[in-house]
């Protein structure tokens, strides 16, 4: 057995009450089981998706691009979608996530940048923004930089501290330098530097060194949307799940679909329902619950747990359980290069760009801030469906010469933005539509804020003069449109120290069940502007502070 | 911006603002089924057809080569496209068959009653294949006048084939197409799954993020 399989694990019993049991094994739920198992606590993590390894993890695009090897499925799992309430929402795919151990941080890009103070006090900034129900964190900048540094030394996070001035006060550099610069993070850097910007080498969750057990970055190509074979990506996989099974209190239950917390008489969770692999279904009994499994699966857990107590979901006597969804503005500008980049090769993302983070908004006309990144996230196929010209022909002598000139010619400038909360965005369940197991299945509702949308084409002619400084030979993007479709998904459990204007207080806890906690991209309060995964994973690290002393004090279970 | 855009484009990348990879998450159903692809690639390409009769799979073999042609580089024939999809459609792609069954004889029908006296595709000149397969050609049937009935399966079955061709022609060749790597040669992506830098053109002589602020700073100033 090497280093990367599962090791020998603790199995608990279902009647077995455990101090924790956990709901999804991502970026959130991984840290929290590595946390709380290594604080000495007895931890069941049941994730619905197979235990994958290392030795699991391909490149075969087929499997994971159109077969959803490591994603949810969108005929298991179907979704609707709408714009507004009045609307009947259709069924259409809404969302990405994954759906293996490990979570969506099997296959994220890894981008790894703190949110900067502006985003845990906008609102007392700015005031009050029209059609928004933007408000600020119970916690500021200050009371997570301890966690954001944890989650750079812990997990491991690359990059080069000082190296932006707009980043935020740090009080430690990175563990380990900055992966080596692409052809398109040159092109970039020295474009943005032409016109008066400040390009720094990107922050990523994933290994320059290597660690006891995980290889340094081998720059395969295959990144986003695949796992790491060597375990260079910092997935909660590679970096917390396997620190939490050596604990030998830890249990990872993969193929355990939770579809109910279950209460007592008093009010206090009991424990989680689940389907295993064959459908029979299961009570699993803990002294506390902690749901992780994002911002879409964890609201509709929610829902799903109504009952006579609480007819509206559990925790959801604020009625906000599901609602102000961000997906993060954004959009891609294109652009072709004379000489071969050779992006294939390699991470996705090596500069990034934050002068725009801090925007005025009496200036630009809308709200909000964003970024710019340089990168190429296509895989051979996913470049000839998405990555030529709009304008060549689809089949062909000129589309296979587009292939052919602009595969290593390519890169892309990613816009990353900030989605304002909107109360009516939201994911809720479908009053007709069932998933496989006769569940009712998520409906999405979302129509950005129009100041989201205004960002991105402000984004985007920013990413086009630095293409034509860095001299493409030709560039291309599409109006931003409002988004039906989304893989971040943050907002809909809102953290805040008001019952009635929130579901989770700062501690994680929800105000309604004191035995219920909620930790994931839920909790955020704002959106950053793009790239939550690092801010999750900093909250799960808290989270399992606050959880741990509150446990210790004898504050959960009685 | 380039106003033209064709819908499907502009609906699969520009409408949900996200990049390239989940764009992709949103081909249809085409190539979704089980997981044999890794298993059934292990195997060399196969000598006979599973899926396709030897006449069907000189038509296919001849619709993929207008789709990736042959030029002064290999195309999908050289890739043996035709092998990864008749292998695609037992294993990862059964869903995919009924169109494949039903597509083929509607697309030689349109073949006869656009070029008389014929009825295989592989019978015509290149010219005439492109205009069979031009006619299915959404973006390129617009502005031209409709001269066939229209056909829906044969459409589906055209845009499924397009597909396939795509994937047979550029997957890693571990996974069963793409023979000798064909098409990563076409497209100028090497073969190994470890890369170091300097990557690419444009990197090769980057002075390292210390000397090359400086020297952009002091270029900044001269100005």
């Amino acid at each position: 057995m090497t280093a990367n399989q599962p090791i020998d694990q603790p199995k608990y019993k279902t009647s077995d009450e455990v101090d924790f049991v956990i709901i999804g094994s991502g970026a959130a739920g991984g840290v929290l089981a590595k946390e709380l198992s290594t604080n000495g606590f007895r931890v069941v993590v049941l994730e619905q998706g197979p235990y994958l390894t290392e030795a699991d993890f391909t490149h075969n695009e087929i499997e994971i691009l159109a077969q959803d090897k490591l994603t949810n499925h969108p005929k298991l799992q179907p979704t609707t979608v709408r714009k507004t309430p009045d609307e009947k929402a259709k069924p259409q795919r809404a969302l990405v996530y994954g759906r293996c151990v490990g979570g969506t941080s099997v296959h994220f890009t890894a981008n790894y940048w703190r949110f900067h103070e502006i985003d845990f006090i906008e609102r007392s900034k700015v005031g009050a923004i029209p059609g928004s129900t933007l408000v600020d964190w119970p916690i500021t900048y200050a009371d997570m930089e301890p966690y954001y540094t944890k989650v750079e030394w812990d997990i491991g996070v690359s990059g080069l501290a000082g190296a932006s001035p707009f980043d935020p006060p740090r009080s430690k550099p990175y563990p380990m330098p900055p992966l080596p610069v692409k052809s398109s993070g040159v092109l970039f850097e020295r474009a943005a530097r032409k016109l008066g910007w400040h390009p720094y080498p990107a922050p990523m969750a994933i290994l320059s060194q290597p660690r006891p057990g995980r290889s340094a970055c081998v720059e395969c190509g295959y990144c986003l949307g695949f796992g790491c074979e060597v375990g260079a990506k910092s997935s909660s996989l590679a970096a917390a799940i396997r620190v939490a099974e050596k604990t030998g209190r830890c249990e990872i239950r993969p193929n355990a679909y939770v579809h109910r917390i279950e209460l007592d008489a008093k009010g206090r969770a009991v424990g989680a329902v689940y389907f295993d692999e064959k459908r029979n279904t299961h009570l699993q009994k803990a002294k506390a619950v902690v749901v992780c499994a994002n911002g879409a699966e964890t609201p509709r857990l929610l829902l799903l747990s109504a009952n006579k107590q609480f007819p509206d979901g559990l925790a959801n006597s604020s009625g906000l359980v599901g609602k102000n969804l961000m997906f993060n503005s954004g959009g891609t500008v294109t652009g072709v290069y004379e000489h071969p980049l050779n992006d294939y090769k390699g991470y996705c993302v090596s500069r990034v760009l934050h002068d725009f983070y801090v925007l005025d908004h009496e200036k630009v006309g809308f709200y909000g801030g964003g970024g710019l990144d340089a990168r190429y996230d296509f895989t051979p196929i996913s470049f000839a469906f998405g990555g030529i010209p709009p304008e060549t022909p689809r089949w062909g002598k000129d589309f296979k010469a587009a292939l052919a000139n602009n595969f290593n010619r390519t890169m892309e400038i990613f816009c990353h933005g900030t989605s304002l909360p909107v109360e009516n965005n939201s994911f809720s369940l479908d009053p007709d539509l069932k998933d496989a197991w006769g569940l009712p299945a998520l409906r999405l509702t979302y129509k950005d804020h129009p100041d989201d949308l205004k960002l991105t084409s402000w984004l985007f002619e920013r990413a086009h003069s630095i293409h034509e400084a860095a001299g493409a030979v030709k560039k291309w993007s599409f109006p931003p449109q409002e988004q039906q479709f989304g893989v971040h998904l943050l907002g809909t459990c809102r953290m805040g120290n008001d019952a009635k204007t929130s579901v989770i207080n700062g501690d994680h806890r929800t105000h309604d069940v004191k035995n219920l906690f909620l930790c994931d991209g839920s909790s955020l309060v704002t959106s950053g502007r793009g790239q939550p995964t690092m801010t999750i994973m900093a909250l799960a690290f808290r989270a399992a502070d606050r959880i741990t002393a509150l446990a210790k004090r004898g504050e959960i279970s009685t | 911006m380039n106003e033209s855009l064709s819908r499907r484009r502009f609906l699969s990348r520009g409408a949900t603002g996200l990049s390239a990879v989940w764009a992709s998450a949103h081909w249809p159903a085409l190539l979704a089924a089980a997981t044999h692809a890794h298993q059934a690639a292990k195997s060399a390409a196969p000598a006979k057809f599973e899926f396709f009769t030897a006449d069907e799979a000189k038509e296919i073999d001849a619709i993929t080569s207008r789709i990736i042609p042959t030029d002064d580089t290999p195309g999908a024939h050289e890739a043996g496209v035709v092998y990864f999809i008749d292998r695609g459609l037992t294993t990862f792609s059964v869903d995919d068959q009924k169109t494949y069954r039903e597509g083929l004889p509607a697309l030689q029908a349109r073949v006869a009653e656009m070029f008389q006296g014929k009825s295989k595709f592989f019978e015509l000149t290149v010219e005439q294949q492109d205009e069979v397969l031009h006619s299915f050609d959404e973006k390129n049937a617009q502005g031209r006048q409709r001269r066939f009935r229209t056909s829906a399966g044969a459409q589906n079955f055209f845009e499924t084939l397009r597909q396939h061709t795509i994937a047979g022609f550029l997957i890693d060749p571990d996974y069963g197409g793409n023979r000798d790597a064909a098409g990563w040669k076409v497209i100028g992506r090497e073969r190994e799954h470890m890369f170091q830098p300097p990557f690419g053109y444009y990197d090769k002589d980057y002075p390292g993020w210390e000397v090359a602020m400086k020297s952009d700073a002091n270029q900044a100033e001269k100005k």
